[in-house]
């Protein structure tokens, strides 16, 4: 029963947060925040920030973590570039447009799979330290971006292809519409499937998910390319939004990202966080960062600042985690 | 009781709350010079609590300890050390990357304040006080390398450098064998005559029984009484511990009820280097056969080799006649195999979670509905079933497992492993560390089990659980077999002997 109350109470309090967030600078820059283009700018953002989000919950669920997950969005956005700008393809329009979209599209999400693939396999067949293996790959990853495209940005893609980063029905942006789709396709992925239930189990304890039968490799290279394939939906949304890609594209949504789960109530050390958490973390990160761009604050000082609150949420749950009444079991 | 000796310690009345429960209540006791005495209880009592106001460690909300006649309101860590109480708790606390020799004579170099590490002074402390438990160790070995009894040989010396006259120990011969009990507790008959006090903690009690002169019992955080060991038995004892009266019966094998024709599960030629060697043997229906050796023997190699989580080099497995090929734990529970591990906290349990979700955790693909989706009242169902079947005591299926008593959540292991309909149910140290009652009550569960068909291996270093649950045991050493016979051809001297016979 303790456990379920806690639960509550921090998704109550993040709640909170979020609002104060919210009001304090609602009263403090009334005039600019406060504004429908402002929101648009904001809502134009979570989708490709919070994918990612999502991908880096995946792998912390399990007890690990994915500090691939931007790297892995720029090669499956470098090459669904590739193939968008690869054909001549403005003259032809129509069927061959589509066609092609079709085909770069499914270029990055397959992308996005293999670099989770590897990802999975280094944690759970090499057994590499998840922190370690990503850290690799991610380096890995953005070195063939590099050298795939040299280090110069792509620029230029069909008029079709943009209208996914760009494009609103009912006056909802796609982005949008795409995210909140993943949102529930990955609340009953990890609430309803057996593959889920296994994620936060293992997380929780691999050795006794290993003794109750479940194939912890399976699950953690599953995990992983779930992970990838977010971070290539984020991709797509991406390129298609700015119109480009270059490599090293969106760094800062890496630690961003970590941040959200950190104070969204995602353990780090695995089994433990659900998507309520993750999304209000989502949602308090973004009306900040746009606080911090009406006060023009440089993106170095921004990046200060997200260090800053990375830390202190953690200092906060350590001290939490102490003075919960964990003394009942030792009593 | 020699009353005529001084106390050494008493305290008394001492009360203390946790978040709205009462873990001590009023609760006294006292220690003379010189004493051996034990304090028992079952696991929730109030062992500990008491063990760590006695330490300094917690203060008590009321009550007052008065150690060689000096009274303390608030007993600090440092005071309880500076009188010379000394506690060694299960984890022993030692350093495993220093050698022996460090580990003796670090808190002296402390207390003597120096700043420089004189070797040599390091080394005349341990040589001394090894030398005085008449133990012969290499002080030059690094701790992590010698074996659990001899740790705790160190931490005892490392008490005596700092002067102690009352050595407090928690549950020290539960990671031990037999032998090394014997010299554990001819060290503290040592001790007594060195004018040394030992309250020995524990819920082992032909233990307690044997080395005690003076038992505390203690039950719910209340002081059931004191008693002369001289004036107690096996069952008296379990009787104050427990507040219930339990019986040992001896298993009852119903081969002729069941009639079994062949074997559920037949091992044939069994061997993995450096694990075990040659080992066969055969479970018949509604059998329970005990596997007894000592820690590190191969016994859990053994059954780990049997759920797919120790590749044996050689030898075959059949189940219910048919050659069984087990590469994953999820191929043995397929063929109806389970395994309820040695340590249940970290193998068996996922301490963290809900009741539910642990139990559950074997079974996922039959709480599948409609899409292949888990349906939540299948999983409530099902966690509801097994608890209530098991008689769980816990406030809901929500509750985390690491919230329950030890006999509690080892019920709850055995209800994830009877939620797959297992016919071979393999139960590593079923009841290390519960208390008495849950015990019983556990041992009575497995029988029924056996008399439902199941077939059922016990593998225990306790004598008295394999002897009075099993009607079959294979005793094992070094890897081999050494003995295979029914249960009521032997007695508990005899397998004793057995158990410490070396082999030739």
């Amino acid at each position: 029963m303790l456990g379920k109350y806690s639960k509550h109470s921090n998704i109550f309090t993040l709640f909170i947060i979020m609002i104060s967030v919210f009001v304090i600078i609602s009263i403090f820059l009334p005039n600019k925040f406060l504004t429908v283009r402002n929101f648009q700018s904001m809502f134009s953002q979570i989708p490709e920030f919070g994918l990612l989000a999502i991908a880096m919950m995946l792998a912390m669920l399990t007890g690990g973590i994915d500090l691939s997950v931007v790297a892995t969005a720029n090669l499956s956005g470098i090459v669904a570039a590739l193939v968008l700008t690869k054909y001549n393809i403005f003259q032809t329009g129509g069927y061959e447009e589509i066609y092609t979209i079709l085909l770069a599209i499914t270029a990055a999400l397959i992308v996005s799979l293999i670099c989770g693939f590897l990802n999975g396999v280094l944690v759970a067949y090499v057994g590499v330290p998840a922190i370690l293996a990503t850290l690799g790959t991610m380096g890995l990853f953005t070195g063939i971006s590099i050298i795939v495209t040299k280090g110069y940005g792509i620029v230029g893609f069909p008029g079709k292809f943009l209208y996914i980063g760009s494009g609103t029905v009912f006056l909802i942006p796609i982005p949008m519409i795409i995210f909140i789709i993943c949102v529930l396709a990955i609340v009953i992925i990890i609430n309803r499937t057996t593959f889920g239930f296994s994620v936060f189990m293992l997380g929780s304890n691999p050795i006794a998910a290993r003794f109750s039968g479940i194939r912890n490799e399976n699950i953690l290279i599953k995990a992983y390319m779930v992970s990838g394939l977010f971070a290539g939906i984020a991709s797509i949304i991406m390129i298609s939004r700015v119109n480009s890609i270059r490599p090293g594209y969106g760094e800062v949504y890496l630690l961003q990202a970590i941040l959200v789960c950190v104070l969204g109530g995602v353990d780090p050390s695995g089994g433990e966080g659900n998507l309520y958490g993750l999304i209000m973390g989502i949602f308090t990160l973004q009306i900040l960062q746009s606080g911090f761009n009406i006060l023009s604050f440089s993106p170095f000082f921004k990046k200060v600042i997200w260090g800053l609150i990375l830390i202190l949420v953690m200092v906060i749950n350590f001290y939490r985690e102490k003075e919960s009444p964990k003394l009942l079991k030792k009593v | 009781m020699p009353e005529n000796s001084e106390k050494f310690l008493e305290v008394k009345n001492v009360s203390k709350s946790y978040v709205g429960v009462q873990a001590l209540d009023k609760v006294s006791l006292s220690i003379h010079k010189g004493e051996i005495d034990c304090l028992v209880g079952e696991n929730g009592s109030g062992k500990s609590t008491l063990i760590k106001i006695i330490a300094g460690v917690v203060q008590p909300d009321e009550g007052e300890i008065i150690i060689n006649g000096k009274s303390f309101k608030k007993l600090h860590a440092i005071d309880s050390i500076r009188e010379g109480i000394q506690v060694i708790y299960q984890d022993l606390s030692l350093f495993p990357n220093m050698t022996i020799a460090e580990n003796i004579s670090l808190n002296q170099m402390v207390e003597r304040k120096r700043k420089i590490i004189s070797w040599h002074e390091i080394n005349d402390i341990a040589e001394k006080e090894i030398s005085r438990i008449n133990k012969e160790l290499n002080l030059e070995e690094k701790v992590e390398n010698i074996s659990i009894a001899n740790k705790q040989l160190v931490a005892i010396c490392r008490a005596l450098t700092q002067d102690a006259k009352l050595i407090i120990m928690d549950e020290p011969t539960t990671a031990i064998a037999k032998k090394e009990i014997d010299f554990l507790f001819s060290v503290i008959t040592d001790l007594k005559k060195r004018g040394i006090s030992t309250l020995f903690v524990s819920h082992k009690l032909s233990e307690v029984l044997k080395i005690s002169e003076k038992v505390t019992v203690i039950r719910d955080g209340k002081l059931v009484g004191v008693y002369n060991t001289k004036d107690l038995n096996h069952d008296k004892l379990s009787f104050y511990m427990s507040g219930r009266k339990i019986t040992n019966s001896a298993f009852n094998y119903q081969k002729e009820k069941l009639e079994p024709k062949k074997p559920l599960l037949e091992v044939k030629d069994l061997s993995k280097k450096g694990n075990f060697q040659d080992i066969s043997f055969k479970v018949y229906s509604g059998e329970i056969i005990g596997i007894t050796g000592i820690l590190g023997s191969g016994r859990t190699e053994l059954a780990l080799a049997l759920f797919g989580l120790n590749k044996p080099d050689s030898g075959n497995i059949y189940i219910d006649g048919k050659l069984a090929n087990i590469k994953y734990p999820k191929d043995a529970i397929d063929l109806g195999l389970s395994y309820l591990p040695e340590d249940r906290l970290n193998q068996g349990l996922f301490i963290k979670k809900s009741i539910g979700n642990n139990i559950v955790v074997t079974v996922l693909k039959s709480l599948l509905s409609r899409f292949n989706l888990i349906n939540n009242n299948n999983k409530y169902k099902s966690a509801k079933e097994w608890t209530e079947e098991l008689n769980v005591l816990a406030p809901s299926l929500d509750t985390s497992a690491q919230s329950l008593s030890g006999g509690n959540q080892q019920r709850i292991v055995i209800a994830k492993w009877l939620a797959t309909n297992p016919k071979i149910f393999i139960l590593d140290g079923p009841t290390v560390g519960i208390d008495v009652a849950s015990k019983s009550n556990i041992h009575h569960i497995i029988r029924n089990l056996a008399n439902r068909g199941m077939g059922v291996i016990i593998i225990s270093d306790e004598i008295q659980e394999i002897l009075n649950n099993c009607n079959r045991l294979i005793v094992i050493k070094e890897g081999r077999m050494v003995k295979e016979m029914d249960t009521n051809e032997v007695s508990e001297d005899k397998l004793l002997e057995i158990l410490s016979r070396k082999i030739v």
